[in-house]
């Protein structure tokens, strides 16, 4: 019944600092999937529809 | 981008387009279909997340985990808040009335609103718990001492033997000789409830029977170093993006990042908290952050920054395959 | 009836013209005969009812051929108009999946491996809603989505997005857990410091919870169907500096050429 869990999932995150800033690996890969998904969105050519008059 | 026309257009042609309806050529879009689609990709990912991350639970922190694992901290905690100076006996509305809270400039809504949830640090979180239970001897004669004496009194040995402490760090078998009344003893009768376990189901019930508020055992568990000292090990504090991280090796609250990130500035969390910055900063950054919440509302209306789209010209992208077919502006 | 016959019943005389139209009377009745009672109370266009009256106001503002449209304008062809839908059906699944949790009760998924995996269910599809919702905040506004009266539109969608973040917020601070206790002493200093903290007591688990589980939901939902019905009743807002085939030599808005006005 258990989910299958990726190793690691409960270890403190890895963080990445730059100066003052420093950031959890995890919140990074969201903020850079909302980033890749949004130029996918704008980039990715859209499948043609019909034309209606 | 555009320029403005030379020769304007007529008052009917300049009519905007886009608030009316669209007398342009259509395309089929069945959104219904798209919308279960939408659902669809959405339950599956939602799964196979959940089925391969699961999802963080680090079990809550508890008083008797406090008093066995670091019980010298415990026992100072319970001196402070005999004698006034633990975080929560200091703190002001809506807590208590022992400091006037935050204000800047004209704006004091802590003092304002007042008392709202009061909380009483020496007696609820040490001597009503210890009145609780039937105790040793010696506590119990500890008890009947400190109910005898006046407030000044109670205040004097709790004060005197707080610093006492602190001179030994932390060590209660060093503290020097001194007029300490019943306060050591108190503090090592709550340290024992504690490590028993008794003291987190007595802070709960407190006299009701019903009871779904935690404002004691939050603000007593956070005047120790034990919370604090996890919430370090889990990079949690305010200087490291505090609450927008999660437990473990998850995503946490990105989308709060903005409100952490005013925390991140060094003039916020600076090594001096009197630096007015710094002492104001919970109460500033809620102030710049109500203010850019209200920009992003009335974006709409705000000249300069509505015409952005229109400089950095991203909708070209966007709708790049319409203005192929659109004569040029 | 037909919608150019403007409740003939009222008067007397018409009341033979109505009993001529079998159809329309129950058989035996003596509703035809009686002159204060409309024997068809079916469509009247011009009736005064308050029924009558909203009905129409829903038709003129939104008829069914604009609240579900089989088509729209040639220039909604991007990836970047799923990003709405996409939060609508992760906003579905957090309903869901926070329904089977709030039924079984705070405590229920630590203890519990179908309880820990609905909060999975319910952890993750937060998570996605709001990636979904800041991809499609941002494709609005680098489209300016607020032109040609749909400055509304923006307005309930910010609101949602901020309704969105107390509802979260007060998620995460009824895991109870350690997340939660910390969260709780974090945040009370913030709120406590502009007086919020007076109401809106964070370490008090009865009112979170009711707030996350009831009202904040709510406010959530209402918005987000008033943020819809206006997308369909404004449309999609056309590409800047648009012409379309009725006005296709002069620029859309030499009036405000520099601006992108609402």
């Amino acid at each position: 019944m258990d989910p299958i869990y990726l190793a690691g999932v409960n270890d403190p995150a890895t963080y990445i600092n730059w100066g003052w800033l420093s950031i959890s690996v995890p919140n990074l890969i969201v903020i850079l999937i909302m980033i890749v998904l949004f130029a996918l969105a704008i980039l990715l050519p859209f499948p043609k529809g019909r034309d209606r008059s | 981008m555009t320029t403005r026309t030379a020769d304007r257009a007529p008052a009917a042609k300049r009519a905007d387009i886009a608030s009316r309806e669209w007398k342009g050529p259509w395309r089929r879009y069945d959104i219904v279909k798209e919308g279960v689609i939408a659902l669809v990709v959405v339950s599956i990912l939602t799964v196979l997340l959940a089925g391969l991350f699961s999802s963080p639970d680090e079990p809550p922190l508890t008083f008797q985990g406090w008093a066995t694992s670091a019980p010298d901290n415990f026992y100072a905690t319970a001196v402070q808040e005999l004698a006034g100076t633990s975080t929560s006996a200091g703190y002001g509305p809506p807590y208590n009335t022992a400091a006037d809270g935050i204000s800047v400039g004209p704006l004091a809504p802590q003092q304002r609103f007042g008392v709202t949830h009061p909380v009483d640090a020496a007696n609820d979180f040490v001597i009503t718990p210890l009145r609780s239970q039937l105790q040793s001897a010696d506590v119990t004669d500890a008890l009947a001492t400190w109910d005898s004496a006046s407030s000044d009194q109670q205040t004097a040995w709790a004060t005197d033997y707080d610093t006492a402490l602190t001179d030994a760090d932390g060590d209660a078998t060093k503290v020097a000789d001194g007029d300490y009344g019943p306060v050591p003893v108190l503090a090592q009768g709550l340290t024992d409830m504690a490590s028993a376990g008794a003291l987190d189901g007595i802070l709960m019930s407190q006299g009701v029977f019903y009871q779904t508020d935690f404002t004691k055992q939050i603000l007593f568990l956070g005047d120790g170093s034990y919370l604090d000292d996890a919430a370090t090990a889990a990079h949690l504090q305010g200087n490291t993006w505090g609450m927008m991280n999660e437990t473990g090796s998850y995503p946490g609250q990105a989308w709060l990042w903005l409100y952490s990130f005013w925390y991140q500035i060094p003039q916020f969390n600076s090594d001096n908290p009197d630096d007015y910055l710094t002492s104001h900063a919970d109460a500033i950054i809620f102030y710049i952050m109500a203010v850019l919440s209200l920009v992003l509302l009335l974006l709409p209306f705000i000249p300069g920054l509505r015409s952005i789209p229109r400089w950095i010209p991203i909708h070209r992208l966007i709708w790049r395959d319409f203005y192929r077919t659109q004569p040029k502006s | 009836m037909t919608a150019d016959s403007p409740n003939p019943a009222v008067e007397p005389d018409n009341v033979q013209a109505v009993v001529d139209s079998p159809a329309d009377v129950d058989t035996g009745s003596s509703v035809g005969l009686d002159p204060t009672v409309d024997p068809d109370p079916g469509i009247d266009p011009s009736s005064s009812m308050w029924t009558s009256r909203l009905r129409r106001a829903w038709m003129s503002k939104l008829p069914p051929d604009e609240l579900l449209p089989d088509r729209q304008p040639a220039y909604v062809a991007s990836w970047i108009y799923v990003f709405g839908v996409l939060t609508l059906a992760a906003f579905l699944v957090i309903l869901v999946t926070g329904l089977v949790l709030a039924f079984a009760g705070p405590a229920w998924y630590h203890t519990s491996s179908p309880g820990l995996f609905t909060n999975s269910l319910h952890f993750w599809s937060v998570q996605l809603f709001f990636v979904f919702m800041v991809v499609h905040l941002w494709g609005k506004f680098w489209m300016a989505a607020w032109r040609g009266r749909r400055a509304m539109t923006w307005i309930t969608g910010v609101v949602a997005f901020l309704a969105s973040i107390g509802t979260a917020f007060t998620g995460y601070l009824v895991q109870t857990n350690f997340d939660s206790q910390w969260i709780s002493f974090e945040a009370k200093d913030g709120l406590n410091a502009v007086g919020i903290g007076a109401f809106f007591n964070v370490a008090n688990l009865g009112q979170m919870l009711l707030l996350h589980a009831c009202l904040l939901p709510l406010v959530v939902g209402v918005i987000a169907v008033w943020h819809v019905l206006l997308v369909r009743s404004r449309g999609v807002v056309p590409p800047i500096d648009t012409v379309d085939t009725e006005f296709s030599v002069t620029p859309a808005d030499g009036a405000s050429a520099t601006e992108v006005r609402p």
